[in-house]
């Protein structure tokens, strides 16, 4: 019988308490040292000859006969009123089919506001209006002749101009917002009474997602059944968003996503762009479809949040005594707020802390979720603060970060961790970079004599583990091959072939006999496939439905074989019996016609337990002190995160997770021009993403590797984000350690390198 | 210099030396796509992209930035990898066009697509089309390339997941492979 029960999940550094349905029993987790068939061992990704073909079918390259190419005309002004919209030239093009915008679009709802043109747009790239037409470039064509009659408005784009006094107001209770805050002990009297105190201003600047393949979606309306192919990392988020938008049954709602090129947290729910081609395809009965050009995805589809941050740490005795955090964030048009000083509240077991959160409305782009939103701008200053703390207390910052690392309980919530083998990701991180060469300070000389050479390194928390709800069935056909079926999607992490793997290893057959579908709301339910929750959700369901169909498919063969069902295993898709191997299919197939059905739920996480992945990454630096410029030698990246399933595509994630690190550290950085509120580099020339050429040459990865028997039947946590999380920051620390020069704004140009330099060249 | 009639020093030319005008509506243009002979009507300002994508349903090339900077729809035209965003389709008269769709045959797929699946070489796949076709050019020039050798030539492919690593070893593979 379904069963509806209690669970606390952990979701982008904030804490859920829910009711989920389950039904059943949760299997026990196989404990460290189990020899799985498919689990544990490295396996290509299933959808690789799809991937490789040009095949596999991305939301971009739906094309269905009939369909309408849509194309948004955008606010050119960061905030201003729209008085007049002349469309009438712009109807007048042949191929034109449709128009939408504020004055004849109907009510939809869209993040709480009733309509998706606004009255009053707030950034540069807020949508205005929309054409339909036959082909791209007659609706192209098409915007340019809409007359738009703009009353501008003043506005503000900058973080810290719009905290300050002079900013306009733009909304009614100012434009800072607090969103958090943590206290424990008394900070304030901490520092006080510390020896030593590191009073420090950090920054970090707004990172683009730029995901390759845009945010858009192709809408079809046969009027009866909406149904929209999305590039999401979440199809029932998209579908209950159209819901709140069409006021449209779920049953009449449909949304797939097969393959998906990129999200980063950027794709987590409903778009304008999908409400738009569903207005259309609804009003015109055609196909319709939406999708952002590049330049577009870089003023409208999200970002990472700039943050402005100030920390004070105090130490004494070797230990940190207080910590006092204070964090305002660029949100833009943005609902919510990314929180900074997670990592602060929870990573280390200090007395007196106390933090808060600030959301600072502007006139840009609005923020989203991006790979650990809050925790990499948050790591960069904690982790910068914690080593410069230690460089004044003349202590390895190693050495203080451990002595506050140990705790088996979570600071915040005085909850016992389900498990934590951060001390350990230590010791693995240190042997691997060498940490016995750094030099207290000054570094080491490097290749050439006017190029230092420093190592650095920094911690991760980040919340992992998954949670409820989460469903899935397997299928067993009459051949013994096997259908998947769940609701979550593969962005690119590999999650079809973990959950084949998990499949066939409980089920007993071979992985080329598993197919995997997922990304369509038609499926069980499945999870956003964000907050390094994807198989640590989906997985033990995934487990629990193999087991159910395993017993079923023995109970049909202990019927055909006429031997009983305890002396009969399923290996490879092969039932085994003490004196025979019958392939599954030959039992199968002497039952007429039939299906076998495995239903599996995910069961409720240990309300009592806090469940978080740990981690430290390493990294040895070259700089070169006449131009600024840092050359990353090596990065070692070790992660407590459970047990790992598929060890090839773990070690490709935390490969790219550097690597986008990397770009946050080291490059990449939106310009808005205040004077005009425009996004100077939305494109891929100027906006620097890192290049093949900038990978270090060396990157090691390394995982602690143990099931974590706490958090769900599979000892799952999670592994999407850690290895964003802590890069910047051992290679900031790096930078100091090479140098002496504090860079404390990331990205770390060139500029700010030699700012940096100059100013501790300037104090020796 | 006042200019008499429009400036076609820049238009092709047919082998036989003729200049042809097109435009500005529709107009037929040959060429060969994955070693057939395929004939598409293209309003002169299609992209290569656009035509393949488009008029003959081959989405296996992407469209990232549409703006020639990340190698995303890479093809090789006449065996030169170009930024098919960046050309004009009817530019491409009478010219052999190779995209990602064409290089398995009878399902077999070709070393640098089966190097790629080896090495992991990809996480959501969008930037893979591209990757792949630029290292099928560099092999043909340099079957056994180093690693510096793929780097260069996937310089201009952006890959957004980082999968680098895994790309410049699937490259160095597949001339291990092909030797």
């Amino acid at each position: 019988m379904p069963r509806v029960v209690k669970s606390r999940e952990e979701f982008e550094g904030e804490v859920f308490e829910s009711l989920v349905l389950v039904e059943g029993k949760d299997l026990p987790v196989p404990p460290a040292g189990t020899e799985f068939v498919e689990i544990a061992h490295s396996r290509r990704r299933i959808d690789g000859p799809q991937r490789v073909t040009g095949r596999a079918r991305y939301t971009q390259d739906i094309y269905l006969p009939g369909m309408l190419h849509v194309r948004v005309l955008r606010s050119p002004y960061p905030r201003a009123r729209v008085r007049r919209i002349d469309t009438k030239k712009a109807e007048a093009l042949p191929g034109v089919r449709g128009v939408l915008h504020r004055f004849n679009a109907p009510k939809a709802s869209f993040r709480g506001e009733e309509t998706i043109f606004r009255e009053e747009v707030r950034f540069v790239g807020d949508e205005v209006a929309a054409i339909a037409a036959d082909d791209e470039q007659t609706a192209v064509d098409a915007l340019r002749l809409i007359e738009v009659d703009y009353e501008l408005l003043p506005h503000v784009v900058d973080l810290e101009e719009a905290i300050g006094d002079m900013a306009p107001r733009l909304e009614t209770d100012g434009n800072v917002a607090e969103a958090a805050t943590h206290k424990r002990g008394d900070a304030k009297r901490g520092l006080k009474e510390a020896d030593f105190v590191v009073d420090a201003t950090y920054r970090t600047s707004t990172q683009l997602h730029n995901s390759l393949e845009t945010h858009g979606a192709v809408a079809t309306w046969d009027g009866e059944q909406l149904t929209v192919y999305e590039s999401t990392q979440h199809v029932f988020g998209v579908r209950q968003g159209l819901r709140t938008a069409l006021k449209l049954p779920f049953s009449k709602i449909r949304v797939l996503c097969d393959y998906m090129g990129g999200g980063f947290g950027s794709k987590g729910g409903v778009g304008k762009y999908s409400i738009i081609a569903s207005l259309f395809t609804m009003q015109l009965g055609r196909p319709a479809r939406c999708v952002l050009t590049r330049d577009e995805e870089n003023l409208a589809a999200g970002n990472r949040s700039a943050t402005l941050q100030q920390l004070r740490v105090g130490g004494k005795g070797g230990r940190i005594t207080a910590l006092e955090h204070t964090s305002w964030a660029n949100v833009g048009q943005g609902k919510w707020v990314a929180n900074p000083t997670g990592p602060t509240n929870t990573l280390y077991d200090i007395a007196n802390l106390s933090s808060k959160s600030y959301k600072v409305v502007t006139n840009a782009g609005s923020l989203s979720a991006f790979r650990a939103p809050g925790y990499v701008e948050g790591t960069f200053a904690l982790e910068s603060a914690i080593d410069e703390l230690a460089d004044k207390m003349g202590v390895d910052p190693l050495v203080l970060r451990r002595k506050h690392a140990a705790s088996p309980k979570d600071p915040m919530v005085g909850k016992r961790y389900s498990d934590k083998h951060l001390i350990e990701c230590y010791r693995i991180g240190a042997a691997e970079i060498g940490w016995q060469r750094r030099r207290r300070s000054g570094g080491i000389r490097g290749s050439a004599p006017h190029r230092r050479r420093g190592i650095g390194m920094a911690t991760q928390i980040w919340g992992g583990g998954g949670g409820p709800p989460a469903y899935a069935t397997v299928h067993v056909n009459p051949d013994g091959t096997v259908v998947l079926t769940t609701g979550t999607q593969d962005i690119g992490t590999g999650t079809r072939t973990v959950l084949a793997q998990i499949c066939a290893d409980e089920l007993g057959v071979e992985l080329d006999d598993v197919q995997v579908r997922l990304g369509d709301t038609d499926n069980p339910y499945g999870p956003i496939s964000a907050g390094s929750l994807t198989v640590a959700s989906v997985g033990p369901a995934v487990r629990i439905a193999a087991r159910d169909a395993r017993e079923q498919l023995l109970g049909a063969a202990a019927g055909v074989l006429e031997t009983p069902m305890a002396e009969l295993r399923l290996e490879g898709g092969v039932v085994v019996t003490k004196g025979a191997r019958t392939p599954l299919s030959e039992i199968l197939t002497k039952v007429d016609n039939n299906t076998v059905i495995g239903k599996g739920a995910r069961h409720p996480n240990d309300p009592d337990l806090s469940l978080r992945t740990f981690g430290a990454h390493f990294a040895e630096v070259e700089v070169d002190v006449r131009t600024g410029e840092i050359t990353v030698e090596h990065v070692v990246a070790v992660h407590d995160i459970g047990r790992i399933v598929n060890p090839t595509t773990a070690r490709s994630q935390v490969e790219g997770g550097v690597l986008q690190a990397l770009g946050f550290a080291l490059s990449e950085e939106r310009f808005v021009d205040r004077a005009t509120g425009r996004v100077m580099n939305g494109n891929l020339e100027n906006y620097k993403v890192p290049t093949v050429k900038d990978v270090p040459a060396k990157i090691t990865v390394k995982f602690v590797d143990r099931p974590d028997r706490r958090a769900n039947n599979l000892g799952i946590k999670g592994l999407g984000e850690p290895p964003i999380i802590p890069t910047a920051a051992a290679i900031a620390n790096a930078v100091a350690n090479a140098t002496g020069a504090r860079v404390r704004h990331a990205p770390l140009t060139r500029a700010r390198v030699l700012e940096a330099l100059a100013i501790a060249g300037a104090k020796s | 210099m006042a200019a008499r009639g429009p400036n076609i020093s820049n238009v092709p030319l047919t082998s036989a030396g003729r200049v042809v005008l097109r435009g500005p509506g529709a107009t037929e243009l040959a060429l060969t796509v994955n070693g057939q002979a395929v004939t598409v009507q293209v309003p002169p300002r299609r992209t290569l992209l656009d035509t393949l994508r488009e008029a003959l349903a081959l989405t296996g090339t992407k469209k990232v930035c549409d703006e020639g900077t990340c190698g995303a729809c890479t093809v090789l035209v006449d065996g030169r990898p170009i930024y098919s965003c960046m050309t004009l389709a009817v530019t491409c008269e009478g010219k052999r066009i190779e995209t990602i769709e064409g290089l398995a045959r009878d399902g077999e797929l070709q070393p640098v697509q089966r190097a790629f699946i080896d090495a992991d070489a990809f996480q959501c796949g969008f930037c893979t089309p591209g990757q792949i076709m630029s290292i099928v050019a560099l092999l043909r020039e340099t079957p056994a390339p180093t690693e510096d050798d793929v780097r260069r030539a996937v310089a201009g492919n952006l890959c957004r997941c980082g999968a680098y690593p895994n790309i410049v070893s699937a490259g160095v593979n597949a001339g291990k492979r092909k030797r």
